[in-house]
């Protein structure tokens, strides 16, 4: 029996790393899903505190993040290869045409 | 086994949003039909969603009302932030039919977008639960993310439109993480149980780090600094009715889901983080506005004064106690009016081929457009804080609350950074007035429907600074239910 503890300090694990993703890697697509990583963390979070409250609203927070998470790779990819059409490059070093 | 029981289900708190959501599958209906139907039909059903939802509004108010087991709050204070939000996609949409007519595909799809975006705003602003607030924000999120690029063809719109989503989509997993949290260490996401459950252990390291990551989404969804880097870029890129929607109503809604979290929930914690506010207030004046002087393009140049704007309005988040918010709440009133305004010019200004974005575009206004250059000035002069104008009158609000409040450091430099302000604003009134139009200046081409929302743009500015008591006094009895 794993105490929840471990669950909560492994999804802080994978936030980080999701977080460190985000700031380290120059590709978009990457970059996106060290995002989904993020938010998986969250889930991981919810779940294992649900556990812990005894009460169900953690697990439903769950499939609430999952749909919404489902929108916006919808969004998040259309807008990805709107830019990669124009650029036929990806990295998010080229966006620079707007600066300070 | 025992039936399901089902849940009172009330639809009386829900109109107001309903009908914008309403209306728009109706206009995503309208863009199926077979045989197209004008653009300007299907603005017009999207205009009048919005005027419905802001009556039914109007007509709840006085009536709070509470929906899916407090998940929705519909308070006054709830209902005067949809006042200010329904009212700033209105405007946005009366300039749009002008604007996407020069330069926009010919699609209703984008004024679906303008009133889903909406609809998450309404939401966002009546979240009584941490959940539902996630859901709200992504709403609107998401719908400005397309938004922002609705121009695919155009690289800036595009590059904008990627900036803003990968930025907002990793401060949307901050603030999620924060609300997971905050979960963790209360057991529940509804605001007032969460107030409840941390009465006494403000100092609980699970409960502070999520109000922490809770503090960063929102820094980004208010472009407050140091989250503030997406925004001159947005506002650049993206279609200048739709920045005008930024600007306005998602920062409006943030401001108000802020405000909303912090007062009830998490009211404990409250000299935790009006320590951390003060300072991103200060800070977050100071950058806006003296990055705000470099700036020649004006789109840009109003998206550092927002961020500005952005700081005086946490100035009065701050101060708390009722006159803070309430201060903050008229505020946004007459910064929704002023904005929206401003923009407004510049969607009715061009160039050859191109909108009129440059300050140099602007030189000779006043000869060759005596009206519209007259409008773009008072709204400027607004955003400055001159007497009698509703800039004033939200600004002295929100200094006397934090001067009453004891934050009288704060005040000060608010009122410097006012001052600091007035050197990029008038310089664009100068170029107006004062001089020669350098070759072919901006061309103004003001329908209908958009010279009809600069008005009503301008009669509110004028309004709100000569009368502002009554406003004010309603922005202060909307903030007295969530400080029960």
């Amino acid at each position: 029996m794993v105490a929840e503890s471990w669950y909560v300090a492994l999804s802080a694990v994978l936030f980080s790393i999701g977080v460190v993703g985000v700031v380290v890697r120059r590709n978009p697509l990457v970059m996106f899903m060290s995002i989904e990583l993020m938010l998986n963390a969250a889930n991981l979070a919810f779940v294992a505190f649900g556990r812990r409250a005894g009460n169900a609203d953690g697990q439903i927070a769950v499939f609430f993040v999952m749909a919404v998470a489902a929108a916006e790779v919808a969004v998040g990819l259309a807008i990805i290869v709107t830019v990669f059409r124009l650029r036929r490059r990806l990295s998010v070093d080229d966006l620079s045409l707007m600066r300070w | 086994m025992t039936p399901l029981a089902m849940p009172p289900v009330a639809i009386g708190p829900l109109a107001p949003v309903l009908i914008v959501l309403g209306a728009a599958g109706l206009v995503l209906l309208l863009d199926l039909l077979p045989r197209p139907v004008g653009r300007e039909l299907i603005a017009t059903v999207a205009l009048a969603g919005l005027v419905g939802a802001l009556l039914a509004t109007l007509a709840r108010w006085g009536k709070p009302g509470r929906a899916f087991q407090d998940m929705l709050v519909l308070d006054d204070f709830a209902l005067f932030a949809n006042v200010v939000i329904c009212y700033a996609a209105a405007l946005v949409v009366m300039l749009s039919i002008d604007y996407l007519g020069r330069n926009g595909p010919e699609t209703g799809e984008y004024y679906a977008l303008v009133l889903f975006s909406t609809g998450g705003m309404m939401l966002l602003a009546a979240a009584g639960d941490l959940i539902v607030l996630f859901l709200a924000l992504e709403l609107m999120s998401l719908s400005l993310y397309v938004l922002a690029g609705l121009f695919k063809r155009e690289l800036a719109a595009s590059e904008a439109s990627m900036k803003y989503f990968i930025l907002g989509a990793f401060a949307t997993s901050f603030l999620l993480y924060g609300i997971a949290l905050i979960y963790g260490a209360t057991g529940t996401t509804n605001l007032d149980r969460i107030a409840a459950a941390a009465a006494g252990r403000a100092h609980d390291p699970l409960l502070v780090i999520g109000l922490g990551l809770l503090l960063v989404g929102f820094g980004f969804k208010i472009s407050s600094v140091p989250f503030h880097m997406w925004a001159p870029d947005v506002y650049q890129g993206a279609p200048t009715s739709v920045t005008a929607l930024i600007a306005t109503g998602s920062k409006a809604a943030a401001l108000a889901a802020l405000i909303r979290v912090l007062v009830t929930a998490l009211r404990g914690s409250q000299p935790d983080w009006a320590v951390l506010l003060w300072v991103v207030a200060a800070i977050t004046m100071t950058v806006g506005n003296v990055v705000a002087i470099a700036q020649s393009n004006l789109k840009r140049l109003l998206a550092y004064s927002s961020i500005a704007h952005v700081g005086y309005m946490l100035i009065g988040v701050v101060a708390g106690g009722s006159a803070g918010p309430g201060a903050v709440l008229f505020y946004l009133l007459t910064y929704a009016f002023t904005t929206a305004g401003a923009f407004g010019v510049l969607t009715l200004c061009e160039r050859a081929q191109a909108e009129a974005v440059e300050v140099g575009d602007y030189a000779g206004l006043a000869r060759r457009h005596p009206v519209l250059a007259a409008a773009l000035g008072l709204f400027l002069l607004s955003l400055v804080g001159i007497p009698p104008l509703a800039g004033f009158v939200g600004k002295f609000y929100l200094f006397a609350a934090a001067v009453r409040a004891g934050y009288l450091w704060l005040a000060v430099i608010g009122v410097v950074n006012s001052a600091l302000a007035a050197y990029y604003y008038l310089r664009v009134v100068v170029f107006m007035y004062m001089r020669e139009p350098e070759g072919a200046g901006a061309r103004l081409v003001p329908s209908f429907a958009g010279g009809l929302a600069l008005a009503i743009a301008l009669i509110g500015i004028v309004l709100l600074g000569v009368i502002p008591a009554p406003f004010a006094d309603l922005a202060q009895a909307a903030v007295a239910p969530l400080l029960r």
